[in-house]
C-alpha cells in the first residue's frame, strides 16, 4: 500500500518533471536529436581551451590539435615516431647533404641545415610559402622581446641564408642532431604579421593577427582555415580553398571545448560530438569506463603516448639517497597490477622514461620487476628492519617513511598513490599521503624542491629528446640560480652528464644508440624517478570515420587530417 | 534620496579601490606565477628563457608597483590584456558577461516569477502551504550539478530532445536553436533559486495578510484578488527586493557549476579560470564588476524599499 509520505515525494517529482517538460517541447531541429549529423561536417570535442593562436607563443596542447588541421610546420615526427617534412620536401641529414658540419667564424664546431620547401605550399589568400616566411620566423625568434617559448634554437642559430624562394639555410654555432627537425621553427605568414612585429616588437605576442584576425585565411596553410572563434567554446575551421594537397573528406570541422568530462561524455552520446579527441580528452579509465558502455556505437583507439608517469624521489636526502632503498620501493610495487586493473592494462609499464616506440629504446632493457622478496632483502641490507608495527626501523630506531604526493583532484593519479601506499606497507615502508593542488605542487613544491620523499606526475617529452633539464646536475632547482630547472630528485652523476652533453653533438644515429643505452642502464639503476608507465591516450572515435592515426607524440593527429575518410 | 546616494557612492568606490588591491595581492601572493607552470609543460623552457618571458609579463616586479601600474592603466580606461585568453580583457569579458546575463536573467526571472506565484499561493491558499514548502525544500536541497546531469540524462542523453550543453555553433540556429541549447540550464538554476523567492514570498505576504488594514479593506468589501495584487503583493515585496538585489550580483558572477556541467561559457567558469591561471587583468576586472554591480543593486534596492516603504526613509 502506497503511505502518503510516499507518495508525497513521487508526486512533487511528477510536478517537477512535468514543470519542465513544456521546456523541453521546442523544435526538435538541430544537433542535439542523437540523429547522425550530415557527413560533410565532424564536430570533435576537446577537453582544454586554447588562449593565443600563434604557433610560436606560449605551448599549448589543445593549440597544437586545433593548429594541426590549419596549418604545415616545417617538420613533425610520423606515427612511427619518424621524423616527417610537412612543409619542406626532405629532413636534412648528412646524408642527405641538407646537414654539413662546418666551423663557426669565431672558431667553434658548428653547423649549416638546409631545408627546401614544398613547391605547392600556399598560405589561404593564395600567397606561397616562401623563405621569407621562414626568415620572418627567424628574425622574430631571434628578436628575444618578441616572447616566442624556447628560444635555444634561436639562439644556436645564427644566421639565415636563402638563396632561393624555396630554399631556407641555418647556420647554428653548435653541433645537434635535433637542428634538422626544427622543433618549433615554422612559416609564419610574413605579409601579414611582419609588419605588425615591426610596428612593435615587445608587444607582438598580443597584437598578432593570430589572435586578432584569427579568421584571415593568409594565417593559414593546411587543409583547413580557422573560420570563426568562439572564446572559450571552440573553433570552427573551412575547407582552405588554397590547399594544393588531397581534398579532406569534411566541408568543416567544429572543434568544441567542453572542460568537464562528464559533460563531454553527455555530449558525445547526445550525438552533439562525433569524436573526442585523444590527445586531450577523456581520461583513460573514464574511457575505459566509456568503451564497457557504449561499445559499438563508438570505435576506442588507445595510443600509448609520450605522457610519462612516474615518482620523482628526493634521492640526496635520507632515506632515499640510498640506492638499495629506492630499488626495493620500485620492486614493491606491483606495476602490472595496478595497469591492469586501474587501466585494463591499455599502458605499457616502463622500464624508463624512454617510450617503448623511441627509436632509441633499448629493448634489451626489461621494467624492473614486482619481486617483494627482493624488496625485504635489499632492505634489509640496507639496515631497515620490521618493528612490531611492521613498519621497519634502522639502527637509530627511525621508522622508514617516505612521503607520497600528488595533484589534488586528479582521480586516477590519487587511487595510484593509495594502491602504491597499501603496497608499501606490505613491504614494510610507511607511506603518508600528502596531495597538494597543482598549482602548489608544480609552482612551489617541485619547483623550489620542497618534497622530502616522492612526488606523482608526469613529464611530456618527444621522441628522442635529451633528458638534460631532468638529469644533468647544472639543473638541480637552487636559490642561487633562482631555483631554475628541472632535476628535481636531485640527481648529480658526473658520468651522467658527460653522457647528456656528447649525445646532441651526435650525428650519426647509429652512434647515438649506444650512448642512449647507457643513459637507459644509468636511469634504470640509479632511479632518480620510480618509472610507472607511459600513459594511454584514448580517441573516441566514430565508426564511419577512417583514418584517423594517433601518433603518441608531439605531432597530433590533427596534422593528417586530409586522410580522414567517410567510410 | 540624494542624501543616501551622496553617501553610497564613495562608498563603493573606496571597496573597489579596497577590494582591488586585497584581490591583487592574495591572487599574486599564490604560489606558482603562470611563468612557472608553463615551464613545466614546455620542456624546451630553460633558466634564461624563464627569466625572460617573467620580465615579458612583468611578474619580475615587485607586487604593489604591479597594482599601482594596472590601477593607473583602469582610471586611463585601458583594461588590460588577457594572459590566458590572448586578447584584450574586454574583449573576453563581454561575450562570458552575456552569456552570464542572458542564462542567469532568464532563470532568475522564471526563478522568480514560480517563486513568488507558489508563494502567493501558499499565503493565500494555505491548504497549499504544505506542497509550496515540500517544493522549495527539493529546490534547496537537490544539488545543481545532479539536477543538471539528471537532466541530461533524461532530455539530452535518453529522449534526444535537447542539447546536453554547450553553445549553437557560430552563426547558426537563430534564436530558436539558442533557446534550446538555454532549457537545460535554465531550467537546473531555475529550480535552485526558486525556494529563496518562495520562502520569502509566503513570510511576507503571511505577514501583511494579518496587517489590520487589510482586515479594514476585507472589511471594506474589497475582493480577494485586489487585496492580493494591489494591496499585499507592493507591501510584501520590500524584503523580497533585498533577495533580487543579491541576485543581481549573481547575474554578472555566473553559475560555476551549472556553466561547467553545460559546458557554456560564463563568468563564474571565466572568473575561476582567470584566479587559477593567475591572470590578474582578467580576475580582477571580473571580481570588480560582480562586486560593483552587487553594491549598485543593493543601492538600487535600498532606494526601492524607501521609496515602497517611506518609514525606511525617516
Amino acid at each position: 500500500m502506497r503511505t502518503p509520505q510516499a507518495a508525497l515525494p513521487r508526486r512533487l517529482g511528477a510536478a517537477l518533471l512535468l514543470s519542465l517538460l513544456p521546456l523541453s517541447l521546442l523544435p526538435l531541429t538541430g544537433q542535439a536529436q542523437g540523429v547522425a549529423q550530415p557527413r560533410d561536417t565532424l564536430t570533435v570535442g576537446i577537453a582544454q581551451a586554447t588562449g593565443t593562436f600563434h604557433p610560436n607563443i606560449e605551448s599549448m596542447l589543445a593549440k597544437s590539435y586545433i593548429l594541426g588541421f590549419a596549418r604545415r610546420p616545417l617538420t613533425g615526427h610520423g606515427p612511427d615516431w619518424r621524423p616527417v617534412c610537412f612543409a619542406c620536401e626532405a629532413v636534412p641529414t648528412i646524408g642527405n647533404g641538407g646537414v654539413v658540419l662546418e666551423t663557426t667564424p669565431d672558431g667553434k664546431p658548428g653547423m649549416r641545415v638546409t631545408w627546401r620547401l614544398r613547391e605547392d605550399g600556399r598560405w589561404g589568400d593564395g600567397r606561397p610559402v616562401t623563405a621569407e616566411d621562414m626568415r620572418f620566423a627567424w628574425e622574430a625568434g631571434r628578436a628575444f622581446e618578441t616572447g616566442f617559448g624556447g628560444a635555444e634554437f634561436y639562439r644556436s642559430a645564427y644566421e639565415f641564408q636563402s638563396p632561393d624562394p624555396r630554399t631556407v639555410t641555418l647556420r647554428f654555432d653548435r653541433v645537434n642532431f635535433e637542428a634538422g627537425s626544427a622543433g618549433g621553427f615554422e612559416p609564419l605568414p610574413t605579409h601579414i604579421d611582419r609588419p605588425i612585429w615591426e610596428a612593435d616588437r615587445r608587444n607582438y605576442r598580443s597584437r598578432t593577427a593570430y589572435d586578432t584576425d584569427t579568421a584571415n585565411p593568409g594565417l593559414w596553410n593546411g587543409p583547413y582555415r580557422i573560420a570563426a572563434v568562439q572564446p572559450g567554446a571552440g573553433v570552427t575551421l573551412e575547407r582552405n580553398a588554397a590547399w594544393a594537397g588531397p581534398a579532406p573528406a569534411f566541408r568543416r570541422i567544429n572543434v568544441r571545448v567542453v572542460e568537464n568530462s562528464a559533460a563531454l561524455e553527455a555530449q558525445l552520446l547526445a550525438g552533439q560530438l562525433d569524436m573526442i579527441s585523444g590527445e586531450l580528452g577523456l581520461s583513460l579509465d573514464q574511457a575505459i569506463a566509456l568503451e564497457r558502455r557504449a561499445r559499438g556505437r563508438f570505435r576506442f583507439e588507445y595510443r600509448p603516448g609520450l605522457v610519462w608517469e612516474h615518482l620523482d624521489l628526493r634521492m640526496d636526502q635520507p632515506p632515499l639517497s640510498d640506492a638499495r632503498v629506492r630499488q626495493a620501493l620500485i620492486m614493491a610495487i606491483d606495476r602490472g597490477r595496478i595497469a591492469g586493473s586501474l587501466f585494463d592494462g591499455r599502458q605499457p609499464v616502463a622500464a624508463t622514461a624512454i617510450h617503448p616506440d623511441d627509436p632509441m629504446i633499448d629493448k634489451a632493457l626489461a621494467p624492473w620487476p614486482f619481486d617483494p622478496a627482493r624488496a625485504g632483502a635489499l632492505l634489509e641490507e640496507a639496515g631497515w628492519r620490521p618493528g612490531p608495527d611492521g613498519i621497519r626501523r634502522n639502527a637509530e630506531g627511525v621508522r622508514l617513511s617516505v612521503d607520497l604526493q600528488t595533484t589534488a583532484g586528479n582521480r586516477s593519479r590519487e587511487t595510484v598513490l593509495q594502491v602504491i601506499q597499501g603496497m608499501w606497507r606490505a613491504a614494510g615502508v610507511e607511506a603518508r599521503i600528502a596531495n597538494q593542488p597543482p598549482r602548489v605542487l608544480f609552482g612551489e613544491t617541485l619547483s623550489k624542491r620542497g618534497f622530502n620523499g616522492a612526488v606523482l606526475f608526469a613529464w611530456i617529452s618527444s621522441p628522442e629528446n635529451v633528458p638534460r633539464t631532468t638529469l644533468h646536475s647544472d639543473e638541480i632547482p637552487r636559490a642561487e640560480r633562482n631555483w631554475s630547472g628541472q632535476n628535481f630528485p636531485g640527481y648529480a652523476n658526473p658520468e651522467m652528464d658527460a653522457l647528456l652533453e656528447a649525445l646532441p653533438q651526435e650525428l650519426d644515429a647509429e652512434r647515438r644508440r649506444p650512448m642512449w643505452a647507457r643513459l637507459q642502464a644509468m636511469t634504470h639503476r640509479d632511479l632518480p624517478a620510480l618509472p610507472l608507465w607511459h600513459r594511454a591516450e584514448p580517441h573516441v572515435l566514430p565508426t564511419w570515420l577512417e583514418g584517423v592515426r594517433p601518433t603518441g607524440n608531439m605531432s597530433p593527429s590533427s596534422l593528417w587530417v586530409a586522410e580522414w575518410r567517410v567510410r | 534620496m540624494l542624501r543616501v546616494i551622496a553617501w553610497r557612492v564613495p562608498q563603493i568606490a573606496a571597496t573597489l579601490v579596497i577590494l582591488s588591491l586585497l584581490a591583487y595581492l592574495a591572487i599574486g601572493a599564490m604560489p606558482g606565477d603562470p611563468i612557472s607552470l608553463a615551464m613545466m609543460a614546455d620542456p624546451r623552457l630553460g633558466p634564461e628563457d624563464v627569466a625572460r618571458m617573467r620580465a615579458l609579463h612583468g611578474l619580475d616586479q615587485p607586487l604593489l608597483a604591479r597594482w599601482w601600474a594596472w590601477a593607473a592603466g583602469v582610471l586611463r580606461g585601458e583594461f588590460g590584456y588577457s594572459r590566458l585568453f590572448a586578447r584584450p580583457v574586454a574583449e573576453v569579458l563581454w561575450p562570458a558577461l552575456r552569456g552570464s546575463l542572458v542564462l542567469l536573467g532568464t532563470a532568475l526571472a522564471l526563478a522568480a516569477g514560480i517563486g513568488v506565484a507558489a508563494g502567493m499561493l501558499a499565503a493565500l491558499r494555505p491548504r497549499w502551504r504544505g506542497a509550496v514548502d515540500a517544493l522549495a525544500l527539493v529546490s534547496q536541497a537537490v544539488p545543481a550539478f545532479w539536477l543538471g546531469i539528471l537532466l541530461i540524462i533524461l532530455f539530452a542523453v535518453a529522449l534526444g530532445w535537447l542539447p546536453a550543453g554547450g553553445v549553437p555553433d557560430s552563426g547558426g540556429g537563430g534564436v530558436l536553436e539558442a533557446a534550446r541549447f538555454l532549457v537545460l540550464p535554465v531550467a537546473t538554476l531555475a529550480v535552485a533559486h526558486l525556494a529563496a523567492y518562495a520562502r520569502h514570498t509566503v513570510a511576507a505576504m503571511a505577514e501583511v495578510l494579518r496587517a489590520p488594514w487589510i482586515t479594514a479593506a476585507r472589511a471594506r468589501g474589497a475582493p480577494e484578488s485586489r487585496i492580493a495584487f494591489t494591496h499585499a503583493l507592493p507591501n510584501a515585496a520590500v524584503p523580497l527586493l533585498s533577495v533580487l538585489a543579491l541576485d543581481a550580483g549573481a547575474l554578472v558572477s555566473g553559475a560555476l557549476i551549472t556553466e561547467t556541467v553545460f559546458a557554456r561559457p560564463g563568468m563564474g567558469k571565466l572568473l575561476t579560470d582567470a584566479v587559477m591561471g593567475s591572470d590578474q587583468n582578467l580576475a580582477l576586472l571580473a571580481l570588480l564588476l560582480v562586486a560593483g554591480v552587487t553594491m549598485l543593486a543593493t543601492l538600487a534596492a535600498d532606494l526601492a524599499q524607501r521609496a515602497l516603504d517611506p518609514r525606511l526613509a525617516a
